[in-house]
């Protein structure tokens, strides 16, 4: 870059320095951050910002992945390849051992679904690694919990989320002092958007996972959503699986995640569609907040991601 | 240079209507998606609403809040006017502050960041003392643009000889404010939408050089980063990479930090703070390769011609422009504990990238927010206080005053026992 008579910055520069900024004060004040990585686009965003933190160096922490085993096939291709190419440690917390210890029940029926079973995967992993702080790729624009979350976000020794007494945050000075067994969440995208996100995907030129893109799969339709069909999936009454042209807006559990008709098949598309629709991300494609107005702020105060 | 995001700060008292302003910006800037209109549209008739929209529930936040009808803590709020045929057009985002309840703590976090802030007012009450504790907050925390917004016009019809009282009050009180930043006066009516995104026709007597409505104002002001060089540079040394076993990279040393403030050219000449060390700067590394230059508040990498042992909290800037490192400090303080501050108080200090113990040698005075006069020193500070404490450090710090630098010129206060951020600080020009 040179400088000329009008330098600019641009928002997503400014961002993108943000969340630089954060990841380094954890990497230097804290003795064992990890990176939650879930071969989502928030958090393949992530892993680009911590490069542009660390590089010619390695991380300076591992990479986590919650896994329920439930996830789309192309992601968890996707996860391996991309942590190989990087060159860093990918630990797999699995919710599936969470279940065979005892330590979570599988919810049954056909709406049953893993995500709520994460929470205790991870905090288990936190504790068991003795993880201080988990980078997560939250964003304050998603879910109206979201909003009140601090960059980093106090967690006492059980994991809790307490939205009422937050520590203030001020200017960019983050307060990283806590006890043994405590821990903080930090969310270096806390102002990004989702129009953002795409943005800076299409900007630094990412790879992310086949299923953002517009495909031809097999889905059924409930509650308004259309959700991918796949063996062991249980339907209700009058559920039908049909092949539809589909896109994912978020990459979460199969049973709980939602496709989009979308005929977006390239990043220039996809970030045409996001900026003209008319639907949250979450109210689109995601079946775990539309259990109550609360949903997300409930499953935060319990420690989930 | 024009930075195309701009934050902001909103505050008002519980019945300003805050809540429905940010609810207007949203719906009329057509950032608000359907399921959330839905939403809105659902529980407005829940709460009896007689079929009309209540813009004020889009910003509905926990279910405490929800329940109790308050805003419990600052919320953030994402929007923007950039079309999508790329015409320029602005990132916003806002802090939005609860007025009431722990107002000092909450104001003090959202102003902390913000280069505006939006100050509320109700046409029919005019300038309330919440009012000016506001502006005085968000002067003291060196926002550098006040909006006065009077809200509700529609409640007096669309008045202007109202408008122009509310001015002149608060006109007056603004002078004692001693504030730099620029002020601004508008009437709207966030209820009707008149003068928010849309023009009003019915208050077509308001003239303004940045255009009638209050989003052609925060689309156009400028923002602080707007003179990066004419800002001593100050660039906190945060982190040293030094690659252990990656292939080439090994004989590599680089400081990484984000410039607090100013421009850093590359082959130009340094001082590493405290140690007083010289050298130049060999290259400015990214991730993306090389700059010439790095502007605050990019992110970057320096390497160094010597080689000089710096670890982070140390403070690269140029020779003629460094500051004097201290150990005593004069700061005003917000306290923000329930546990008082007082004379003999041991704290860790964080400012910029460097942690210190920090102990409380004297309150000097106290500012009564009601009357926005500096009173005698007072015993012991409380929870909201604002006054002027003298400390001195374990270790020396590399500051400038907050109203020339806001990153080196503030700290945080933590209290080593609990934990808490207990206090913020703003570092007073020596001789104030």
């Amino acid at each position: 870059m040179s400088i000329t008579a009008r330098p600019e910055l641009t928002h997503l520069q400014a961002l993108e320095s943000e969340a630089i900024h954060v990841m380094r004060e954890v990497a230097a004040e804290f003795e064992r951050p990890v990176m939650l990585f879930s071969g989502g686009k928030d958090s393949i965003v992530m892993l680009r910002l911590a490069e542009k933190a660390f590089r010619p160096g390695r991380f300076p922490f591992p990479l986590m992945h919650v896994d329920t085993e439930h996830n789309f096939p192309e992601v968890i291709e996707f996860r391996d390849r991309r942590v190989a190419e990087l060159e860093e440690r990918l630990i797999v917390a699995s919710v599936q051992d969470s279940i065979d210890q005892g330590r979570a029940v599988e919810e049954t029926g056909p709406r049953a679904s893993r995500n709520r079973l994460q929470t205790v995967t991870l905090l288990d992993a936190i504790a068991q690694h003795g993880f201080d702080a988990a980078f997560g790729g939250a964003r304050r624009d998603e879910e109206r919990a979201r909003a009140k979350e601090r960059v980093m976000s106090f967690r006492d020794d059980f994991g809790q989320w307490d939205p009422k007494s937050q520590r203030p945050e001020l200017w960019n000075l983050y307060n990283s002092r806590i006890r043994k067994g405590e821990h903080v969440r930090v969310f270096p995208l806390s102002n990004w958007t989702e129009l953002d996100v795409w943005e800076y995907i299409d900007r630094e030129r990412l790879e992310v996972p086949s299923i953002y893109f517009a495909h031809e799969r097999e889905v059924f339709e409930r509650d308004g959503m259309l959700y991918a069909w796949r063996e062991g999936a249980e339907l209700i009454d009058g559920e039908k699986v049909f092949s539809e042209m589909v896109r994912y807006r978020t990459v979460g559990d199969m049973s709980c995640t939602g496709g989009v008709r979308s005929r977006a098949k390239t990043l220039a598309e996809v970030v045409a569609e996001i900026a003209s629709t008319r639907i949250t991300e979450r109210g689109e494609t995601r079946a775990d907040d539309r259990v109550s107005e609360a949903a997300m702020e409930d499953r935060k105060k319990a420690g989930y991601f | 240079m024009t930075l195309d995001l701009l934050r902001f700060t909103t505050a008002g008292s519980v019945d300003d209507g805050k809540s429905t302003l940010i609810g207007r910006l949203l719906y009329d800037t057509k950032q608000v998606f359907d399921d959330q209109l839905e939403h809105v549209a659902e529980a407005s008739v829940r709460r009896g609403g007689e079929g009309a929209l209540d813009l004020a529930l889009l910003t509905d936040g926990l279910r405490a809040e929800r329940e109790q009808g308050i805003t419990i803590d600052v919320a953030y709020r994402y929007f923007s006017t950039v079309a999508l045929d790329g015409s320029s057009g602005r990132r916003f985002i806002i802090a939005d502050c609860p007025g009431h309840q722990q107002y000092t703590r909450n104001m003090v976090t959202g102003a902390s960041t913000a280069d505006l802030a939006v100050i509320l007012l109700d046409a029919r009450h005019g300038v309330l003392e919440q009012s000016k504790r506001h502006a005085f907050i968000s002067a003291l925390l060196g926002i550098p643009h006040l909006v006065v917004a009077v809200n509700k016009m529609d409640l007096v019809d669309y008045s202007q000889e109202r408008f122009d009282e509310i001015v002149a009050e608060f006109s007056q009180f603004a002078g004692k404010l001693g504030a730099r930043a620029d002020l601004v006066y508008i009437p709207i009516s966030a209820l009707h939408g008149d003068n928010v995104v849309e023009p009003s026709s019915n208050l077509s007597w308001y003239e303004n050089p940045a255009g009638p409505t209050l989003l052609s104002l925060l689309e156009t002001v400028e923002v602080a980063y707007d003179h990066p060089f004419q800002t001593p540079a100050r660039f906190p040394v945060q982190w040293v990479i030094r690659p252990q076993g990656v292939p080439g990279a090994a004989d590599y040393r680089g400081y990484a930090g984000q410039l607090a403030s100013g421009a850093l050219r590359a082959g130009e000449e340094v001082v590493v703070l405290p140690g007083g060390q010289r050298t130049k700067i060999a290259a400015i590394d990214t991730y993306d390769g090389e700059l010439e230059a790095a502007l605050a508040p990019m992110s970057v990498t320096l390497r160094l011609q010597d080689e000089i042992d710096i670890s982070r909290g140390e403070m690269i800037c140029r020779p003629d422009e460094a500051p004097e490192p201290t150990r005593e400090l004069e700061a005003d303080i917000c306290w923000m504990a329930e546990a008082p501050l007082r004379p003999g108080g041991r704290y860790q200090i964080k400012h910029t990238t460097r942690s210190v113990s920090a102990i409380v040698e004297g309150l000097l005075d106290s500012v009564d927010v009601h009357t926005l006069q500096r009173g005698d020193a007072p015993q012991e500070m409380g929870l909201n206080d604002i006054g002027k404490v003298r400390l001195r450090t374990s270790a020396p710090l590399f500051v400038d005053p907050y109203s020339r630098n806001r990153r080196t010129g503030s700290f945080i206060l933590i209290d080593e026992a609990s934990n808490g951020t207990v206090g913020a600080g703003m570092i007073c020009a020596p001789d104030a």
